[in-house]
């Protein structure tokens, strides 16, 4: 009925996000290495509880469905279930993402009785060695620990969430499995060389032979999985595509605010460049939302650049902003992980040149080992 | 169709966009793009309207346009958005 396709009326931008992360805090009890937010300690500048408040009172005005909360562990803050009602109670419903370390028998319980809020327990590997090489010891159990809390107390339809790996997409079937026991449902995305992943990215990305085992899988299953949209790279594959907007959403119906209250673009860009504002300034989120430079900019016509004269370009978009810039890809080249092998020249004219590092870094410090003494 | 009583979910908030709006159902999480004004004003419209032919005669739509109304309006109740009004006409 519409004169023009949905999507690029989505390319213009919408009056608020459909889909906005909320990352809560930088403070984790892990340190996965592929940490998209490379958290690990709490930033002193973090929005109170108060600002945060506040926050979430713009976002029931600008009639945000919903939210993503994550971190860090959000489950760390102390106000987490005090901010989780104020969301819910102003018709803003909740899905986080939690490691499980802080879902005992109680807090299960309580979120039990919580409306419009899902939850999305993160695990790598359906075993502990393959999930706790990404996710660190002990990992896998306080994950699976999580899980039991949350099925004892009747939560019901829980997610478990995946980052798709070199190492745990044979799993993906056993995964799914896992979910099916729990009465959960798998969700599985797209590992960025963002945050942390940016060290370990060229260590655990999927191979070309497994990204066209990640598409096929993802066919057979687009009714019971979950991806966040986030393979459409993948769409250049075969003539179906997968189940999504099929779109980069980022300033136009995607956008991340950061524990300091700064909005990115999207939740794999915490970088400068990629920074439109923050909700501490005059005019808040909704100023930086609907005025910002960077927004508006995302909103224009974008070039496919490098990817212009190649037949895929409309099936896979150019693929991630993300996954190129942190690869030290110009953003109108094609995907470091383009299915039609344009990715591996592109990284290898980009290994001249210096790849951005993440804005901040919240990763806890290393030990090292010290000698007291006189030498 | 056209001589059925549907109306709004209570459970769907509809938000105004520039293509149109969008419907979000809190109860399934389901997100829908409502891609035309006039379907948002039938759809806003359809309470208080006996049938959905009496909706779009009030909301002004040409006739020939019926049948894509009555589509669209049959795929949002697939997905819970509408529901059947109480037959108390």
């Amino acid at each position: 009925m519409s004169t023009t396709p949905l999507v690029d009326q989505l390319k213009g931008g919408l009056d608020a996000p459909i889909c906005l992360t909320w990352e809560l805090t930088y403070a984790c009890n892990l340190e996965c290495v592929h940490c998209l937010s490379s958290s690990g300690r709490r930033d002193p500048r973090e929005l109170s509880t108060a600002e945060a408040k506040a926050v979430l009172d713009e976002l029931r005005d600008l009639q945000v469905f919903y939210i993503n909360i994550g971190g860090g562990e959000p489950m760390i803050r102390r106000d987490f279930f005090e901010l989780v009602e104020h969301s819910i109670d102003n018709g803003i419903g909740v899905k986080f993402s939690t490691n499980g370390a802080f879902i005992d028998a109680e807090k299960a319980r309580r979120l039990t009785a919580m409306d419009y809020l899902d939850i999305q327990i993160s695990l790598d590997g359906t075993d502990a060695v393959t999930n706790d090489a990404v996710r660190g010891d002990g990992s896998y159990d306080t994950a699976i620990r999580a899980m039991e809390h949350l099925r004892d107390a009747g939560f019901g339809e829980f997610k478990i969430s995946v980052v798709v790996t070199r190492h745990n997409v044979d799993q993906l079937d056993e995964f799914k499995a896992l979910a099916d026991s729990f009465g959960a449902q798998l969700r599985i995305t797209r590992l960025r060389p963002s945050g942390r992943g940016a060290d370990s990215w060229h260590d655990l990305h999927p191979t070309a032979a497994q990204q066209v085992q990640i598409y096929h899988w993802l066919l057979a299953h687009v009714d019971d999985v979950l991806t966040g949209d986030s393979f459409f790279h993948l769409n250049a594959l075969g003539e179906e595509p997968l189940p999504g907007l099929n779109m980069c959403g980022a300033g136009r119906v995607v956008c991340l605010i950061d524990p300091i209250g700064d909005v990115y673009a999207c939740p794999f860009v915490i970088h400068d460049e990629f920074k439109a504002g923050s909700v501490r300034d005059a005019g808040g989120f909704a100023q930086v939302w609907k005025q910002s430079e960077l927004f508006t900019e995302l909103r224009e016509p974008q070039s496919a650049g490098a990817c212009a004269s190649c037949g895929s370009y409309d099936a896979c978009q150019g693929g991630c902003m993300a996954a190129k810039f942190f690869t030290g890809i110009p953003l109108d080249g094609p995907d470091p992980e383009c299915v039609s092998g344009h990715g591996e020249a592109a990284l290898l004219a980009a290994s001249a040149v210096t790849v951005p590092k993440p804005a901040m870094d919240h990763s806890k410090p290393r030990r090292v080992p010290v000698t007291i003494g006189r030498r | 169709m056209l001589d059925r009583t549907l109306s709004l979910n209570p459970q769907v908030a509809l938000r105004p966009e520039p293509f149109g709006a969008l419907a979000y159902h809190y109860g399934n999480r389901k997100l829908i793009f409502l891609k035309h004004p006039d379907v948002v004003r039938v759809v806003e419209a359809l309470d208080g309207q006996a049938t959905i032919a009496a909706t779009l005669t009030a909301c002004d739509i040409d006739e020939p346009r019926w049948p894509s109304f009555a589509s669209a309006l049959a795929a949002l109740e697939a997905s819970e958005m509408l529901h059947e009004h109480d037959a108390t006409r």
